[in-house]
């Protein structure tokens, strides 16, 4: 056989696969875009698509234009009192939102001082954002200042008591200040706790091994409502009388073992799914145990489980509003007190008070979400 | 679970109450601390809940209000405790609270069991009916045959099943699990009568779409009497929770408001001088200043007034007086003498 095939070689072989004519010239494509484009595409490509495209645009209609009447056309933007809200089509009560709304963020944070609590949110954002942005640096500084430094500021700051600052109860917290207190300490305390135990219970000292495993499934096989009720009704009858600790206080450790027993099996998740050359190879290269944590294992293993820690902080975020039922107002509960006042109560106070707190919520968990999104996608090294 | 754990509390508090003795000493504690540590509920319109400002108001409210300027001259040394309706018992006894003002029944077994001691009573409450202004009726004798909105598994269904046998009428009971869902109900017009305690008809029919078409029937078919209450054992700081109670409501008696207290130490009438403190040691003989019903009169008002400011007519919830008026204004408020 010569070295080339020849034009007549190949027609002679038959091979079914070779194309031995030219495709007809064709027009160029139109160029298309723009939006119709886009409908057709998205919207109406093929007869099902069509159908759930038409329902969902006649369910849209139908909900819409209420919502919309309700929530703004209809809706009263200001008023004194509950007069200003009651007839026959009004929708929202903004004004009632209004009236209560330094109560919906500070509960009964006096008057005179809520500035510190505006300090301290103020130092948290300035804290935190800078640590979200991967770009910025002094990541070190700024970590030692979020972990340490901003507790202890942010204790003086929002308790009082020293460089003559008047202290301010825990009784007279409350609403998004609350919120925010209970959930930042179970999400600060949950991680680096869960994370020892994690490794607690992959321990190979029969001790260590026996208390995490204990820790977490007593946390974890008790409603966090019963941890609640049990710190408030039941603790305060084994302290002898007179001595009490801070209901606030009782709740933040309640909510941090909550949170830390879930954490602790989220990242056991993670741990388990670490390939076991990757511990062999740490092992090797001689590093010890905390090394080949550190620099080794839990860096593979925290960021395939970040999906799982954003759940259970976003859950915990929103469990903080079962501290209603020790008497303590986070948001939601303050929200529903704001019902009671006679003055306020009117058919719309409640659905208004209600989609006001289902807004704020809603805001911070699509927050963690969407961040918790991002950094999957920068930290994504790749096992895939 | 939550609800084995709740008895289990429940169990836990009846032995502790046994094993406990109050310490004697309320008073003292309470002075040196320079406020009064006073249980409300989490919130129950007209009775304690808070108003813009974020100060809390009501009735369980001001007579924690009274007791704190009895004792200080300043309505304003009290820290309120909210709690909710399980922990209530706990946080008294516990000793996290002196006084509990929140709305809660006087019994029996409460009194006794639970180790209270019940001041008085600060609100006659009982379940009534709510009915449709249009229904023109006036009577809860007239209701035959209604269709009546009720939360399930209350003792309010029981008592409404009683009322309605012993009466010989007939009813439709329609039964929801959640409060919100009754209060639907019935703005819906899905059934003629709604019945709960009238204190709660008062605050319901605030979030009907019209108010003013809707009316509560003067009868009550169960009794609720609501009174703050103290812990066994302390038999000074009871005294002072009790006549403070008396005071507010023999002040009303007297014709003694909040405006005329400070003439009212001029008064002739010794049972005015009495109470203002003009006239014999009633203040020292309970631990405190002569003139200590004269400040909690004048920072709080008496009995009337709260009540008028709180719940009354005048207020959205417009509550009648009824069986809250004095005993000589058909009434049972009835005070014993300041003698």
């Amino acid at each position: 056989m010569s070295d080339t095939h020849s034009e007549a070689d190949l027609a002679t072989t038959k091979l079914a696969f070779v194309r031995d004519d030219f495709i007809e010239q064709q027009e160029a494509p139109t160029r298309e875009g723009g939006i119709g484009q886009w409908i057709r595409v998205n919207l109406f490509a093929s007869v099902p698509d069509t159908i759930l495209t038409v329902v969902m645009i006649l369910f849209l209609a139908w909900i819409l234009p209420p919502l919309l009447n309700w929530a703004f056309f209809n809706a009263v933007w200001d008023g004194a009192n509950r007069e200003a809200c009651l007839g026959e089509d009004r929708g929202a009560c903004w004004a009632f939102v209004e009236a209560k709304f330094a109560q919906f963020m500070y509960g009964r944070y006096p008057l005179g001082e809520r500035w510190r609590v505006d300090l301290t949110g103020i130092l948290l954002i300035a804290g935190t954002i800078p640590m979200l942005i991967p770009r910025v640096p002094f990541k070190r500084l700024n970590a030692i200042f979020l972990l340490i430094v901003f507790p202890v500021v942010a204790y003086v700051l929002l308790v009082g008591g020293y460089f003559g600052l008047p202290v301010v109860v825990t009784d007279r917290w409350g609403g998004l200040l609350v919120t925010l207190v209970v959930a930042i300490v179970g999400i600060v305390v949950s991680l680096p706790l869960g994370v020892i135990l994690a490794l607690g219970r992959r321990s190979r000292l029969p001790f260590v091994k026996y208390a995490s495993i204990v820790f977490i499934e007593f946390w974890r096989g008790v409603p966090l409502i019963t941890i609640l009720f049990m710190s408030s009704v039941m603790l305060p009858l084994f302290l002898p009388e007179g001595v009490s600790f801070d209901k606030l206080l009782r709740a933040l450790v309640g909510v941090a073992f909550f949170a830390s027993a879930y954490m602790a099996e989220v990242i056991r998740g993670g741990l388990q799914a670490i390939p076991k050359g990757q511990y062999e190879a740490a092992d090797a290269m001689g590093l010890g145990f905390w090394q080949k944590m550190r620099l080794i294992i839990l860096p593979q293993a925290l960021t395939m489980v970040i999906p799982g820690i954003v759940n259970t902080f976003i859950g915990l975020f929103k469990d903080t509003s079962l501290v209603l039922i020790i008497g303590l107002f986070d948001l939601l509960g303050i929200v529903q007190l704001g019902f009671t006042d006679p003055n306020w109560s009117s058919p719309q106070t409640a659905v208004t008070g209600f989609a006001f707190a289902a807004l704020v919520y809603f805001i911070f968990c699509f927050g963690m979400s969407k961040y918790s999104i991002y950094m999957e996608n920068r930290l994504d090294t790749s096992h895939r | 679970m939550t609800k084995i754990i709740l008895s289990a509390a429940a169990g836990a508090v009846a032995l502790g109450l046994g094993a406990q003795v109050a310490s004697a000493q309320t008073l003292e504690s309470v002075q040196e601390n320079g406020y009064v540590q006073c249980g409300v509920s989490t919130g129950l319109a007209g009775f304690s809940n808070t108003d813009d400002a974020g100060d809390w108001t009501g009735l369980d409210v001001d007579y924690c209000r009274a007791l704190a300027a009895a004792i200080f001259d300043d309505p304003e040394a009290v820290r309120f405790t909210p709690l909710s309706a399980v922990e209530r018992f706990t946080a008294l006894q516990s000793g996290e609270i002196d006084v509990l003002s929140r709305n809660t029944t006087w019994t029996m077994s409460r009194d006794t069991d639970l180790g209270l001691n019940f001041v008085g009573v600060t609100f006659y409450d009982g379940q009534g009916f709510m009915v449709p202004k249009e229904l023109e009726v006036t009577s809860a004798l007239q209701l035959s045959g209604a269709s009546v909105c009720v939360q399930s598994g209350t003792t309010t269904e029981l008592n409404l099943t009683d009322y309605f046998n012993a009466n010989n009428m007939d009813y439709n009971p329609v039964v929801f699990e959640g409060l919100e869902e009754v209060n639907a109900a019935y703005n819906a017009g899905r059934c003629d009568v709604y019945t709960t305690d009238s204190s709660g008809l008062a605050s319901i029919r605030l979030q009907l779409d019209n108010p003013d078409d809707h009316m509560i029937l003067p009868e009550l078919i169960s009794k609720e009497p609501l009174g703050p209450s103290v812990r066994q054992g302390d038999e000074q700081w009871f005294d002072i929770a009790k006549w403070v109670y008396y005071a507010l409501v023999s002040a009303e008696e007297l014709g003694v408001n909040s405006e005329n207290v400070e003439e009212m130490t001029e008064s002739e009438n010794p049972d005015i001088r009495r109470l203002v403190g003009s006239e014999g040691t009633f203040g020292e003989d309970i631990g405190l200043e002569n003139d200590w019903a004269l400040k909690a009169i004048k920072h709080v008002g008496n009995y009337g007034e709260i009540f008028e400011r709180n719940v009354g007519p005048e207020t959205p919830l417009q509550i009648e007086r009824g069986l809250n008026a004095l005993y000589t204004d058909g009434g049972v408020q009835y005070a014993m003498p300041v003698r």
